[in-house]
C-alpha cells in the first residue's frame, strides 16, 4: 500500500497515455465520476462532501465574528486551512504540515478570493471594530489522486449553501436561533479548480492516486465564469517538468469545456 | 414518575445507531460508527513497521490511537490542533481496545487507528471506539472479541442510556451523569469506565447491567456492518 | 515474525461449508474439532479470533481473512521494490510489517560487491521468495523459478487475502488470464502483480480481469464466470 511507485508503473503509464490510454478506461482529459453531498455536520454553518472516484473530501463552513484586518476595516475575512489527516493516506503523517498540507490549502483560497464569489463588504458588523471570518476547513478522507480538485469543489458547495448565523445581543454567536441568511455570495461567480498532470510528453486530468504519483508536473488553474465570460483566477504551477507554450495554451482552451462538466453536476446546489 | 427525556427516548432505549466498513477505502481497515447525530469514522493502517527504530518493541506491536473532533463537527469551531481532551481520549481509547487484540505476533510493529469525529451531538468518545474496534476487525487484525461502548448516565434520580448533548446539559436535581463504559462483548470485562457527575455507588450494578444491555445492540449493529460488506462486495 | 510454518496456499473448494465470522463469534460447539488458523476453543465451543471466512474442512476450522495486510510466511513469493544497496545485499520493501532482505549470496549468479547497483538498484523491482522470517524482517533468495528482476510491464495490489482467488485451484484462474490476454503474469503473495503484455489493451485487460475476480470473494463457479467475462471485455 505505501510501496512508492516503481519506475516500471511509471514508464508504462507514459506508454499508455502516448497511445491516450488510462487503466481506468478514461480518455486523456476525462473526469471520474463526481458525487456531492451536503450537511455532513449540523454544527457547520455549510459543509459537504466530494467524491472523485474514490477520492472523498470533506469540506465545513463555519463562521466567527472577529477584527477585521487593519487595511480592511469594513471587510470580512476568508481563513481557508486543510489538515492531510493520516487516515486519508499511507503517506500522510501526523504533525506539523508538510508542503503538500500547506499548498492545498493556499490553491482553494486563492480561487475562491480572486474570483471573489465572497462579498467581504456584506461580512461586516461594524465598521473597524467587528467583521465575520468565514473559515473553510478542508479534510481530506481518502486521497485517490486529485485532492485539490474535490476540495475546491467541496468547499464551493459547503459555501453555497452556507447560512450566517445569528447572533445574541453580547454579540456572540448564537447557536440556539436557527440562521436564515445565506452567506453574501455573488449568485453568477462560481469558482472551480482544475489541475493539469504532466507525464512525458502527455497531459492528463483528474488523476488517480498511482497516476499523480508517476507524474512530472502539475498545473492547476482557478477558473470562474461570470455573465458567459470564463476568467481565469488563478494559477500555479508544482513540480520538476516543464510545460511548453502550446501545452498552455492548450491547457487553457480546455478550461471551458471542464467548466461546463462539473457546472452541470453542481447545478442543483447553486 | 419516570423522567422524560427530551427526545422521548425510554430509560434503556439508544439513539438510532448505523454503522459501515470500508469507508476508507486506502486503509487497511476502516469504519463508520453513529448514535443519532454524533457521527464517527475511524480507520486502521497496520500492523506495518514503527518508525523511528528506536521506538520499535521486540516483543510485542503497538497500538496507537489517534482521536480528534473535526473543527466543524461541533458548535463552536474546534481550532485544529492537539488538544489535552483529544490527548486523554486518545489514551482510554488504546486502553478500550487493547485487551482483545493479539499484538505479540507482530513484534517490532504498530498499528495506527485514526479516530475522527464527523459531528458531535455526545457520546462521542464512545461512536469512536465502536468505529475503531470494527476498523480493526475489518483490517484482519487478530482479535479476540469486538469491543462495544456506550454512555450511560443519569439525569436526576433516573439511570439512562446513551445521552445526548442536551441530556448531558441537563441540571435540574441531581444533575446529569455522564458515565461512558466500554466492554468486551461476549465477557463480562469492562475495558473503559469513566465518569462525571453525582452517581450514589449502590447504583452502580445497575448502571453496568443497563450497560451491558444496551452494548448487546450495539454489538448487533457491529457484526452486521461486517458481515453486509462481504455481502456487498460478493453481489456486485 | 515468529511465524515459521511453510504455508502451503491452497484454495479450498468451492464447495466447502464457509460462513463469515466476526472475532468472538462461535464457529461450532463440539469437543471433536480442532482449532487452526484463525479460531480458538472456549471449552466446548470453537470461536473465531479474527473477522472472516471460517472454513470448516474435516474436523479442522481455520478462519481465513479477507482484508487486511500481508503476514510474510516462508516459502511466499513476492515482489518487491529495492529501497537501499548495502555492502552485503539489499534492503526491499515488500509493503508488509517487515523489511525484507535479499543477501548477496542469494543471487543465483556472483556479483562482484563492486557492481551490486548494476545488478539491483535502488527502485528496481524483483519477484523474491522469502526463505526465513524473523522478528525484524524476512529474508529473501532469488534461487527459484521465474525469480529476478522484472523488466517493463508495470505493477499493481490486491488485497493480499484475495491472492489465492486470483491464483487459482492448481494455478486454473490466473492461467486463463494469462491465455485470455496473452501476458506474462507474476503473482505475490504480497498482494502485489506484475503484468507485462505485448500490447497496452492487452495489460489493461488483465489488470481488469484480476481486479474483478479479487473482489468476488464468495462467488461459487468463478472460472465459469470469467470465461464469460472475457467474452464480454474482448
Amino acid at each position: 500500500m505505501a510501496m512508492e511507485i516503481s519506475s516500471l508503473t511509471k514508464e508504462r503509464l507514459k506508454a499508455m497515455f502516448a497511445e491516450g490510454k488510462r487503466f481506468d478506461g478514461r480518455k486523456l482529459d476525462e473526469l471520474r465520476d463526481i458525487e456531492i453531498e451536503t450537511d455532513i455536520s449540523n454544527k457547520a454553518e455549510g459543509s459537504a462532501r466530494v467524491r472523485l472516484g474514490k477520492t472523498e473530501v470533506i469540506v465545513g463552513v463555519k463562521l466567527g465574528p472577529g477584527e477585521p484586518y487593519a487595511d480592511s476595516p469594513g471587510k470580512g475575512n476568508i481563513m481557508v486551512s486543510a489538515e492531510l489527516l493520516p487516515i486519508a493516506s499511507p503517506r500522510f503523517q501526523a504533525g506539523p504540515p508538510d508542503f503538500n498540507g500547506i499548498e492545498l490549502p493556499r490553491l482553494v483560497d486563492r480561487a475562491i478570493r480572486e474570483s471573489k464569489m465572497i462579498d467581504l463588504d456584506k461580512l461586516c458588523i461594524k465598521e473597524g471594530e467587528k467583521v465575520w471570518t468565514v473559515f473553510i476547513d478542508i479534510y481530506p478522507i481518502n486521497d485517490d489522486g486529485n485532492l485539490i480538485d474535490a476540495a475546491n469543489i467541496a468547499a464551493l458547495v459547503a459555501l453555497k449553501i452556507a447560512k450566517v448565523p445569528e447572533m445574541t445581543k453580547e454579540g456572540k454567536v448564537d447557536h440556539h436561533k436557527e440562521a436564515k441568511d445565506k452567506l453574501p455570495l455573488s449568485k453568477d461567480i462560481v469558482p472551480v479548480s482544475f489541475s493539469f498532470f504532466k507525464l512525458g510528453n502527455s497531459i492528463i486530468v483528474d488523476p488517480t492516486r498511482e497516476e499523480a504519483e508517476a507524474c512530472e508536473a502539475r498545473i492547476t488553474f482557478g477558473l470562474s465564469k461570470s455573465k458567459d465570460k470564463y476568467l481565469i483566477n488563478s494559477c500555479q504551477k508544482k513540480g520538476e517538468a516543464y510545460f511548453t507554450g502550446e501545452e498552455l495554451a492548450r491547457m487553457s482552451s480546455m478550461l471551458p469545456g471542464l467548466y461546463d462538466q462539473v457546472n452541470e453536476k453542481l447545478k442543483k446546489f447553486l | 414518575m419516570a423522567h422524560k427525556r427530551p427526545d422521548g427516548r425510554k430509560s434503556d432505549e439508544l439513539r438510532k445507531m448505523s454503522a459501515k466498513v470500508g469507508v476508507v477505502p486506502n486503509a487497511d481497515g476502516s469504519a463508520m460508527f453513529a448514535f443519532g447525530d454524533t457521527i464517527a469514522i475511524a480507520a486502521v493502517y497496520g500492523p506495518r513497521l514503527l518508525h523511528p527504530q528506536h521506538m520499535q518493541d521486540p516483543s510485542t506491536g503497538i497500538l496507537r490511537c489517534n482521536y480528534d473532533l473535526l473543527s466543524f463537527s461541533v458548535s463552536d469551531r474546534k481550532k485544529p490542533g492537539p488538544n489535552r481532551r483529544a490527548q486523554e481520549i486518545s489514551k482510554v481509547t488504546e486502553w478500550a481496545l487493547l485487551p482483545v487484540l493479539e499484538l505479540k505476533e507482530f513484534p517490532n510493529t504498530v498499528i495506527d487507528v485514526q479516530i475522527y469525529i464527523i459531528q458531535a451531538d455526545a457520546g462521542t468518545r464512545t461512536a469512536g471506539i465502536n468505529a475503531a474496534s470494527l476498523a480493526l476487525a475489518h483490517a484482519g487484525i487478530p482479535m479476540k472479541d469486538l469491543v462495544c461502548s456506550v454512555a450511560v448516565g443519569k439525569q436526576d434520580k433516573e439511570l439512562v442510556v446513551d445521552l445526548s448533548k442536551e441530556e448531558e446539559d441537563f441540571e435540574e436535581g441531581e444533575g446529569a451523569t455522564d458515565f461512558p463504559i466500554a466492554k468486551i462483548a461476549n465477557k463480562d470485562a469492562y475495558t473503559l469506565v469513566q465518569m462525571d457527575g453525582k452517581m450514589s455507588p449502590d447504583l452502580m450494578a445497575e448502571a453496568l447491567a443497563l450497560a451491558s444491555k444496551a452494548c448487546e445492540k450495539v454489538y448487533e449493529v457491529q457484526k452486521k456492518a461486517l458481515k453486509d460488506e462481504v455481502e456487498r462486495e460478493a453481489k456486485e | 515474525m515468529t511465524r515459521q510454518t511453510e504455508e502451503k496456499i491452497e484454495v479450498v473448494s468451492e464447495k466447502s461449508e464457509r460462513k463469515v465470522v466476526v472475532p468472538g463469534e462461535v464457529i461450532v460447539v463440539g469437543d471433536d474439532y480442532l482449532p487452526g488458523e484463525g479460531a480458538r476453543r472456549e471449552g466446548e465451543k470453537v470461536v473465531s479470533s479474527r473477522f472472516g471466512l471460517a472454513e470448516i474442512v474435516g474436523r479442522v476450522i481455520r478462519v481465513l481473512s479477507l482484508f487486511g495486510t500481508f503476514i510474510p510466511r516462508r516459502g511466499n513469493v513476492i515482489i518487491g521494490r529495492v529501497t537501499d544497496v548495502t555492502f552485503r545485499g539489499w534492503v526491499v520493501d515488500v509493503d508488509a510489517a517487515a523489511a525484507g532482505f535479499l543477501a548477496l549470496d542469494e543471487c543465483p549468479r556472483f556479483i562482484n560487491p563492486d557492481e551490486m547497483d548494476r545488478f539491483l538498484a535502488i527502485g528496481d523491482i524483483v519477484s523474491a521468495k522469502i526463505w526465513n522470517v524473523k522478528t525484524k524482517g524476512c529474508d529473501l533468495t532469488l534461487d527459484g523459478k521465474g525469480l529476478g528482476k522484472l523488466e517493463g510491464g508495470f505493477i499493481f495490489r490486491i488485497i493480499p487475502s484475495r491472492v489465492p482467488r486470483v491464483i487459482g485451484r492448481e494455478g486454473s484462474m490466473v492461467g486463463l488470464i494469462k491465455e485470455k490476454t496473452g501476458c506474462q503474469i507474476t503473482i505475490g503473495q504480497n498482494g502485489w502483480i506484475w503484468v507485462k503484455g505485448n500490447t497496452t489493451d492487452a495489460e489493461i485487460r488483465a489488470r481488469k480481469a484480476i481486479e474483478f475476480v479479487a473482489e468476488k470473494v464468495l462467488v461459487e463457479g468463478l472460472t465459469e464466470k470469467m470465461e464469460a467475462w472475457f467474452e464480454k471485455n474482448k
